[in-house]
């Protein structure tokens, strides 16, 4: 009984302490930090359902770090809301580690993998810390530890280019936290309080103040850029491009996401409703800047020629999405913005997967290198196929329920030019990905040019039509992903509840 | 005007803190040189520590310390945040430089343009290849 009131903060002390024994059991033996991580996520993932239908059974979970009692001590307070993020999270770690261990052995140096195991685990020990604590500077220190571990997952493999482009978020990054910070600083200046829930009772009284206005202006430009919204996007398509695979699939599942939560517990559960409303036009302009992300981060991402680039501007483009939804700030669109930070880190893990199987047979990052790869790699394929079609918002896929909910939402809210946005937005997303499902099973219907081979172009003709499938620890979680992508797009009756709960919390 | 000589004459502290924030992201965003930018970088949370510091300070405060003689302490909750924030900042200026010395292993420099020119020449040789 004991143990299961410590739960939530086992959930961040036990990933943190492993993260410092795992260097040192990766002289014994290379496949033991691959075991360790791939454990202690899948407990980290036990732990975070257990809290949830905890959540779902008692209510809202209070944890007072040392005894101490909010609002002076830290608190780590779970609701509907961090109770799913964390499943997402969590969930997304334990599969991205067990997918992890060939690509790691190909793309980071023998040398290198205990530290990147280690790395790996304070990533995950920092986002989870940012979704579970009821702290607001706590939402910075985390912020700050998941964001220097990714700078250094970013760097770690065999690319020069991946240094300048984690150097460049690096930059990016540490703007967007001390932006966070200054606005941490306003508002406790204001309140003298740092607990979110206490921040939520007192700041009302407080709403006129400029002090007020001016740390939710930093807090939404900081945030902004940590989730890559669109003209602060900048630092995401090389970070995710140049990165090795594993860290572009992790991080485009789970860090921006995790920065979409962090927007909506300060806009939301910090600042009320009424105050983005009344005092300042906070959810117009981010209503604008998210349709202008959805069209540009798609029609940019037409226009690619490498995968993973593809990918990172269509993730600049969901994240639109993501936003949208919840600025449109009626519970319909909300429950669409949250289960899309499930969807959307179901299909983009599921994608980026299989661009690291690809890239461990091949080493093709372009799009001309695909020609013909259905019948090479026809499961991996498939994948792609399936989260292809989800990224579109074609039926019986996750990506429609989102997109449905939002739809509906902005309708609700009287917002109907705002169809034509999300409908082109799929449109968009067609075209990309249909460029590239040509591609693969219809290669000879292509003209020419497009068949132009840009890496090299010797061994074109040697992986066309011989079946060669990436390894079966690869390829099993990246079809559970797949799967899991057709299963709530049919059946999304669990994520709907919990999401719609946290939606009308978030808006009373 | 004796507003705005007001503000000045009581919350001086305060402009010094804009000032140099806006020195940090000024050296941020305009300097080539990739240390630079790390400078640019810490005096920019540099002043955002002294924002945190100055509004921590009561008149005729002292430390938050038993004393016969005084009885009006400063805030210290905001200097334990910004002890962690100062924390945060050395990690963050350690692996700046950590990748800047790997940069420079790579590519040979430390500018911003010739390591764009460098990374120009690696695609047109992958493309030419």
């Amino acid at each position: 009984m004991k143990f299961i009131q410590e739960l939530p903060v086992l959930i961040i002390v036990i990933p943190l302490i492993f993260a410092l024994i795992i260097p040192l059991t990766g002289r014994l033996n290379r496949l033991i930090p691959w075991i360790i991580a791939s454990t202690i996520t899948f407990f980290c993932f036990l732990i975070s359902i257990s809290l949830l239908m905890t959540v779902l059974d008692t209510g809202r979970i209070s944890y007072w770090l040392g005894g101490w009692e909010p609002p002076w001590g830290i608190e780590y307070a779970i609701d509907y809301l961090n109770a799913f993020v964390l499943v997402v999270v969590s969930f997304i770690a334990f599969i991205v580690s067990l997918y992890s261990k060939k690509s790691v052995e190909m793309e980071i140096d023998e040398d290198k993998t205990s530290t990147f195991y280690s790395v790996y685990m304070l990533f995950i020990t920092g986002l989870m810390g940012i979704v579970i604590t009821g702290d607001i500077f706590n939402i910075y220190v985390f912020l700050e530890i998941s964001s220097l571990a990714g700078y250094a997952l970013i760097a770690i493999g065999k690319k020069r280019e991946a240094l300048v482009a984690s150097y460049n978020y690096l930059i990016l990054g540490t703007i967007a936290a001390t932006f966070i910070l200054i606005g941490i600083g306003y508002i406790y200046m204001a309140t003298g309080t740092l607990n979110i829930a206490d921040l939520q009772e007192r700041l009302p009284a407080l709403f006129h103040s400029k002090m007020v206005l001016v740390a939710l202006a930093f807090f939404t430009v900081g945030l902004s850029l940590k989730l890559a919204l669109f003209p602060l996007h900048a630092w995401l398509p090389g970070a995710y491009t140049h990165a090795p695979s594993v860290v572009s699939c992790i991080m485009a599942a789970t860090a921006t996401k995790v920065g979409v939560y962090a927007m909506l517990r300060i806009i939301f559960g910090v600042f009320r409703i009424e105050f983005d409303i009344h005092f300042i036009p906070i959810a117009n302009i981010l209503i604008v800047v998210s349709s202008i992300a959805i069209i540009a981060g798609s029609a940019i991402a037409i226009t690619q020629t490498n995968l993973k680039r593809m990918l990172a501007y269509s993730s600049v483009g969901q994240i639109g999405y993501i936003v949208l939804g919840a600025v449109l700030a009626n519970q319909l669109a909300m429950t669409g913005s949250i289960i899309h930070i499930l969807n959307h880190a179901l299909m983009k893990g599921a994608l980026f997967m299989v661009v690291g199987c690809i890239v461990y047979k091949t080493g093709i990052e372009d799009i001309s290198g695909l020609r013909g790869m259905g019948k090479k790699m026809p499961f991996t394929m498939g994948v792609f196929t399936v989260a292809g079609l989800s990224m579109m918002g074609v039926p019986l896929t996750v990506g429609f329920v989102s997109k449905w909910y939002i739809a509906v939402g902005a309708l609700h809210a009287g917002m109907w030019y705002l169809i034509p946005v999300i409908i082109t937005g799929s449109l968009l997303a067609a075209v990309y990905v249909w460029r590239i499902i040509v591609n693969i099973y219809f290669p000879d219907e292509l003209p020419e040019q497009a068949l132009q081979y840009t890496d090299g172009g010797t061994e074109i003709t040697d992986h066309e039509s011989q079946y060669s499938e990436a390894p079966w620890i690869m390829l099993g979680p990246t079809m559970a992903l797949a799967a899991l992508c057709i299963y709530f797009g049919i059946s999304a009756t669990a994520p709907l509840y919990v999401a719609e709960k946290a939606a009308v919390m978030l808006l009373q | 005007m004796a507003d705005i000589i007001h503000i000045i004459q009581t919350k001086y502290y305060y402009l010094v803190v804009i000032f140099l924030m806006m020195i940090g992201l000024y050296a941020t965003i305009s300097s080539r040189n990739l240390i630079k930018k790390v400078i640019g970088i810490n005096i920019f949370q540099i002043s955002v520590f002294l924002f945190y510091i100055a509004m921590s300070k009561v008149k005729h405060g002292t430390a938050p310390i038993l004393w016969d003689k005084s009885h009006v302490y400063d805030n210290p909750l905001p200097h334990v945040l910004i002890l962690t924030a100062i924390v945060v900042s050395v990690s963050t200026t350690a692996v700046a430089l950590a990748l800047i010395i790997n940069i420079h292993k790579e590519y040979g420099t430390i500018e911003e343009d010739m390591i764009l020119e460098k990374q120009k020449l690696d695609i047109d040789r992958s493309n030419t290849a």
